[in-house]
């Protein structure tokens, strides 16, 4: 085929077809160009032509015929002209062209290849391929191959274009060559060949496009080989793969491996076999099951929570959510709800519809099977009973104050500090309205009222059973006051020891921290004895147990914060030489020449005797309040703002033995019974709790600590409740200040 | 000397093993891993120290224990999915090809495989099987609803069908059936399989949507599961009541059987199949039991308890039980029922023919149906819809709820609430067991009265308070309503009294017999006060209080102790103790709130009630 269309181009045929094409083109260009440019054109190529047009009338043939030289030549250079303007858009082969063209015109005269030449300029006109315009307004057109000016043919004028165009019958198919300026009449193929490449059809009408095709190699099987080379040897020879499959196969089928390709229904029937014997006795009683250790460990997934009433489609009406419990419902993350649907009430079993999470729920359900990690927890099954330790019941572990016995009613502000006498039958009250007042404690009754107008801050009653004393504390002084209660004998040897103290034994080398004064006067009829005035505000007195000695705490007195009295001699001795930490409280060991300093976090024990630190307790808490000595001085109590009360047993740590959190709020005061195993802790929080705490004499026994009886009755006043506790020196009562300005007795 | 032992070589962090990790040994992806874990039961485990597993990073990972998976890496089922791969890889090849043939001839080869061996793996004994038999028929029965697509294949949905169909059957068969619940949710069945309580939801039929956000493909793996075990359990349980598996209907002759036989080779057999299929899931018809004998289990039933338990009174204890369950178990035993087209069917026939009744519905609406609605021994006629208009009078029409409180009840109630148009007595969930403070709500109680023979509940006195009331109303008509209230009041705290006397005649007897005298004292002092007005009360009234006051006293007493020892509870148990206190607290708080929601309620109907009452008169 290939070879074919080849020969077709070999023809020439299509060449001239292809160069036609191009004159189509130029044709449309020139049709274009005389509409843009008539007139100038028109000017441009006078009436010259026109005449030889004229003279050409007639037939092309016989203007070929005619053998007029010059015509010829025209129209070869017309032809030229055709190709040059062809040249504009490709080089094609000027040759053929050429050929084709004088083929039709002027073969018979011209030699074939006068002017042919692919490189050669057109000889006619040598100004090469330029626009023409650049000539329009010469009289010129080019110059010819000798140099000499090519003189523009002369135009018509538009009269005479018209009757030519009314005249001439070749009009129509008459274009100019611009090359040249000379009219040329296409010829009857020309005009087809134009038309033909309008319709977009090929050029030439000869050839058929849909010639039947013609095949070389067919599909049929040829008699006679196409080559004549010999059968490959395979081809003849057995296979030795195909042996060693046949081999395989017939041993399959000797061994009853391979099965004959089953029908359809066999296939079926086979199937349906299959399906009514696919269960069978997995479990066989007799068969004793191997249990391994994996499936011993294995944690059965939980099973589904069994529905309750509210999931009901008909529950009791209490199950139902009102408006509120459902707005919470819907308000609530999924995972915080407590039920995952809204229980609803249908009248009857026919309008209950599907639930809409039923999948959804099974899926998780899934999903919880396989990915939920799982845990074997072991569910505490505690009786919280059990948790309880088991102490002995406060039934028998009486007597401890129980219930409230006695108001003491009188002061008017709240009374800060609290003390008993030695007999147990006086009570000292100081208050934040500037009084001291003495109770009765059995009738209640107030027998004496001391005025100070200041804040009493501590107040203590001299435990030496042979003195009548309340030491107290107002503002920057430590008052001594003989209260003039009880035996008068008592009173009065008092004021005898007080004034009998002669005044020139004070006067020694070191300078006193402080600065003793007697009162005389109206003073010392009312009952003011002594005064000691500090350089900072005293906070709290407490007297040795023998009565001679009593410390001072002033908590801004930095290294003078702790000072040590002597009644006896009226001295004042200031223990420290640094301070080490804001001092809240200072107690005198019962027996042993021991003092208790408690600043906010620790309490140092330091032996008076060795002038040594011996202890330092760790209370674990962030402020003390109070500590209280027991009367054995093994033990101690601290009570602190932090809502604690820590046991210390001396001998065992310097941590605490137990903290007890009883109390809600701050403990103001803690207090032993001095004879009962007992102590006391006063709070903020308006409570009073009595704990037994028994010390054995066995130092492996540890003291055992139980709370019997929780007092209440004060009333709090700006947050405060109770600030100061006491226990009776004999019976187990105790009294409490309140921040209620009352006292309190429970019995 | 060792290499000295490293970090993290040994212990809890080398016994565990993270869920990347395991997927790159057993080299499958997750997909076919996800599947793996699901068929052979393997979970991921929640390590006790994090830490030491995480080998120092304590990062959310889900840990499995690295024995787990090494027991997987020797399961056969693995070849077999990378089999079905290369199977997958080598029709798609074919199919894209073109290749007909080859496609088919891969076809017909699929590789395919059974969980027989992971069963008997899984559950060594068959009461293992039982145990976990919940979620299994759950998901066979929602599998059983579904329609086909394209995850979801027909073949699992009719095997699942099939399956609890047959399950079913057992059930009925067994009489194991032991409570209904209707919940919003579904329906709640619960059956006592061998010893094993199994509860399983079958949905609500009228039509769901299905969700969307739900993987298929990991159901439909928990399903081909299922099937098998479920397979397995239905072959076990149906051989040991002695009856064919698969089942065969008791009422198929032989003769219509030599037919079928003959016409195996026929294309109208899966018809057949079908119609058998559906007879079965009808539910009406008793199975083919494989010996005649039948009278065997009656005779185990009375010999059990005796060789069990020694103790005379156990075994009289255990007598009277079995004696209860058969009779609960032939509750409806005598009965004959008739369903409308409006009941769901399936689980309703399930029920009655669990409890021994008979049951037919019409036949147009499904096979299987024994007796037309025109049959004059029909005892019950289930019914869903307000009104009738054809009535037989032989019979009682109730609507479905009367079966589900019936059964869990236990006994017959009576049909009068249940009427058809009535508003129903609430739906409860017999799965509740109330402890101790729980709330119980009142138609429990009453109930629960019932159950024991006290038929007196408090329902009936309360009509009887409302007689009352009508009578005062009818003599007084000038009555102001505060007085109503009062006397109402009054009523009630009687009513309260009558009925917790009531509750604790089953716990300490000497309370009540306190209440008692008490009660009789009052009574005589009442009659005193009738009698002679004149004579003071001062003295008998002092003595009452003291009494109060006494026993407050130690109450007071008593609760402060315990206050007070609360507060030595070491601060290690303190946590936890107040953590039990606290679900107490809210546990009581929850009932409290519910007992006032519900008096509430029921005083508001009361006054309705009344209103009503006056404006008729």
């Amino acid at each position: 085929m290939a070879t074919k269309r080849k020969s077709d181009i070999g023809n020439g045929n299509h060449v001239a077809d292809e160069v036609d094409l191009f004159v189509e083109r130029a044709v449309q260009g020139e049709d274009k160009s005389e509409d843009d440019t008539t007139d100038s054109e028109e000017s441009v190529y006078s009436g010259l032509e026109e005449e030889e047009d004229t003279s050409d009338s007639g037939e092309d043939q016989d203007s070929a015929e005619s053998d007029d030289f010059k015509d010829d030549d025209d129209n070869l250079n017309e032809n030229e002209m055709k190709d040059e303007l062809s040249k504009k858009e490709l080089d094609v082969q000027n040759n053929n062209r050429s050929n084709s063209d004088l083929s039709q015109t002027t073969q018979a005269t011209v030699p074939e290849y006068e002017y042919d030449s692919s490189d050669e300029e057109d000889i006619r006109n040598t100004v090469g391929n330029i626009p023409m315009e650049w000539y329009k307004n010469y009289t010129h057109i080019g110059y010819d191959i000798d140099g000499k000016k090519l003189v523009k043919p002369e135009k018509a004028d538009e009269l005479d274009e018209f009757l030519n165009k009314m005249d001439d019958p070749n009009y129509w198919r008459t274009v100019t060559n611009k090359l040249t300026g000379q009219s040329v009449i296409l010829s009857k193929e020309d005009v087809e060949l134009i038309q033909r490449l309008q319709e977009k059809k090929h050029p030439s009408a000869q050839n058929e496009m849909y010639a039947p095709w013609v095949e070389v190699f067919v599909n049929e099987t040829m008699i006679h080989p196409l080559s004549n080379r010999p059968e490959h040897k395979r081809s003849f020879m057995p296979s030795k793969w195909e042996k060693l499959k046949v081999g395989q196969m017939v041993y399959a089928l000797k061994m009853g491996w391979m099965k004959p390709t089953k029908t359809q229904e066999d296939k079926e029937a086979d199937e349906e076999k299959e399906e009514e014997n696919k269960f069978y006795m997995l479990w066989k009683e007799d068969e004793e099951s191997e249990i391994s250790k994996r499936i011993r460990q294995n944690i059965p997934a939980p099973k589904i929570p069994l529905p309750g009433h509210e999931e009901s489609y008909n529950p009791p009406p209490e199950y139902l959510f009102t408006e509120e419990e459902k707005k919470k419902w819907e308000e609530q993350d999924e995972e915080e709800r407590r039920l995952n649907f809204i229980p609803q009430k249908f009248n009857s079993l026919r309008e209950v519809p599907a639930y809409p999470r039923f999948i959804n729920e099974r899926f998780n359900r899934c999903l919880d099977l396989y990915l939920c990690p799982r845990q074997s927890k072991m569910k505490m099954n505690v009786n919280p009973e059990d948790l309880i330790p088991k102490l002995p019941k406060p039934k028998d572990l009486q007597p401890f104050p129980t219930q409230q016995a006695l108001v003491y009613r009188g002061h008017k502000g709240m009374v800060r500090c609290l003390s008993a006498d030695k007999s147990g039958q006086w009570l000292a009250s100081g208050s934040d309205d500037g009084t001291v007042k003495i109770w009765e404690v059995v009738t209640g009754r107030c027998m004496k009222t001391f005025k100070i107008d200041d804040v009493i801050k501590g107040l203590e009653w001299n435990p030496n059973p042979s003195l009548s004393l309340v030491a107290l504390t107002v503002e920057h002084s430590v008052i001594l006051i003989n209260p003039g209660v009880g035996d008068k004998l008592l009173v009065s040897s008092t004021d005898d020891m007080i004034s009998s103290f002669d005044t020139s034994e004070t006067q020694t080398g070191k300078i006193s921290p402080v600065e003793w004064s007697v009162y005389d006067g109206k003073k010392y009829d009312e009952g003011f004895r002594i005064k000691i005035t500090h350089e900072k505000e005293v906070t709290q007195v407490t007297w040795h147990v023998k009565g001679d000695y009593f410390a001072t705490v002033v908590p801004k007195g930095d290294s003078r914060s702790v000072i040590i009295h002597q009644l006896s001699k009226r001295r004042s001795q200031n223990p420290f030489s640094k301070s080490k930490g804001l001092v809240q409280c200072v107690r005198f060991h019962p027996v042993r020449p021991f003092l208790f300093v408690a600043s906010q976090r620790y309490v140092r024990v330091y032996n008076l005797l060795k002038q040594e630190l011996s202890k330092k307790l760790m209370t674990n808490c962030q402020w003390v309040s109070s500590i209280a000595v027991h009367p054995r001085g093994d033990n101690l109590i601290i009570g602190s703002y932090d809502c604690r009360l820590s046991w210390f047993d001396m001998d065992l740590s310097t941590k605490p033995y137990q903290t007890l959190r009883h109390h809600k709020k701050a403990l103001r005061q803690v207090c032993y019974h001095p004879h009962y195993p007992l102590f006391a802790s006063a709070s903020d929080d308006c409570t009073v709790i009595v704990c037994h705490g028994m010390v054995y004499n066995d130092l492996l026994q540890n003291p055992q600590i139980v709370p019997v009886k929780i007092l209440r009755g004060h009333t709090p006043e700006n947050g405060v409740g109770i600030l100061d506790c006491v226990f009776h020196p004999t019976q187990p009562w105790i009294f409490s200040a309140g921040a209620d300005s009352t006292i309190r007795l429970y019995t | 000397m060792g290499r000295p032992k490293r970090k993290y070589e040994s212990g809890a962090a080398t016994a565990y093993i993270t869920r990347n990790k395991a997927v790159r040994k057993l080299q499958l992806s997750i997909a076919d891993f996800r599947r793996l874990c699901i068929l052979k039961g393997i979970y991921p485990q929640e390590p006790k120290h994090k830490k030491v597993v995480g080998k120092g990073s304590t990062a959310p990972k889900t840990y499995y224990y690295s024995k787990d998976i090494k027991f997987l890496a020797q399961e056969p089922i693995i070849s077999k999915f990378r089999d079905f791969k290369h199977f997958v890889k080598k029709l798609r090849k074919a199919v894209v090809k073109g290749n007909d043939s080859a496609a088919q001839r891969l076809r017909a080869n699929k590789p395919k495989y059974s969980l027989d061996h992971i069963i008997r793996e899984r559950y060594p004994t068959f009461t293992d099987a039982l145990r976990d038999l919940d979620d299994c028929l759950s998901m066979c029965f929602l599998f059983s609803t579904f329609p086909k697509t394209s995850v979801t294949h027909i073949e699992f949905i009719h095997l699942c069908r099939r399956l609890t169909v047959e399950f079913l059957h057992y059930v009925i068969a067994s009489r194991s059936l032991r409570k209904v619940f209707i919940s919003i949710k579904g329906i709640y069945l619960q059956a006592e399989v061998q010893g094993e309580k199994t509860t399983w939801i079958v949905p609500h039929r009228v039509g769901y949507s299905h969700p969307t956000d739900v993987d298929y493909k990991i159901m439909q793996t928990f399903v081909e599961f299922y099937t098998t075990l479920l397979g397995f359990v239905n072959y076990k349980l149906f051989h040991t009541i002695n009856l064919h598996y698969p089942p065969k209907l008791e009422l198929d002759t032989e003769e219509e059987h030599v037919p079928h036989n003959k016409m195996t080779k026929k294309p109208d057999r899966f018809a057949e199949r079908e119609a058998m299929e559906e007879r079965l899931a009808a539910m009406t018809q008793s199975l083919k039991t494989i010996d005649a004998g039948g009278g065997e289990d009656e005779v185990e039933l009375d010999e059990f308890p005796i060789s069990e338990s020694d103790d005379p009174d156990r075994i009289e204890q255990a007598k009277l039980e079995a004696e209860k369950l058969k009779k609960f178990q032939n509750l409806f035993t005598g009965l004959k029922f008739f369903l409308n087209r409006e009941v769901p069917r399936e689980i309703i026939v399930f029920i009655i023919r669990s409890f021994g009744g008979e049951v037919s519905w019409d036949f147009t609406v499904a096979v299987g149906a024994t007796y037309p609605e025109s049959d004059e021994k029909i005892t019950h006629q289930i019914v869903d819809r307000p009104n009738i208009q054809k009535q037989f009078l032989s019979r009682y029409y109730v609507q479905p709820q009367w079966l589900f409180d019936c059964v869990s009840a236990r006994l017959l109630l009576p049909v009068e609430d249940y009427f058809p148009g009535a508003t129903l007595p609430p739906h409860l969930s017999p799965f509740v067991e109330e402890g101790e403070g729980d709330y119980i709500p009142p138609e429990k109680r009453q109930l629960l009265n019932r159950q024991r023979g006290i038929d007196s509940g408090v329902g009936e006195e309360e009509s009887e308070s409302e007689e009352e009331e009508l009578e005062g109303e009818v003599k007084g008509d000038s009555g102001s309503e505060e007085e109503e209230e009062e006397q109402e009041s009054e009523e009630e705290k009687e009513e309260e009294d009558s009925s917790d006397s009531e509750e604790e005649n089953v716990t300490p007897p000497k309370a009540t017999k306190r209440k008692r005298e008490k009660a009789d004292s009052e009574k005589k002092k009442r009659k005193s006060e009738d009698e002679a007005l004149n004579i003071s009360n001062m003295s008998v009234e002092a003595g009452k209080i003291e009494v109060e006051d006494k026993e407050r006293k130690l109450q007071r007493q008593l609760a402060e102790e315990k206050r007070l020892a609360e507060m030595m509870i070491p601060k290690k148990k303190k946590r936890l103790y107040h953590k039990i206190m606290y679900a107490k607290k809210k546990k009581t708080q929850e009932a409290r709130k519910l007992k006032e929601k519900r008096d509430a309620i029921d005083k508001a109907a009361k006054k309705e009630r009344k209103k009503a009452r006056y404006f008729q008169e």
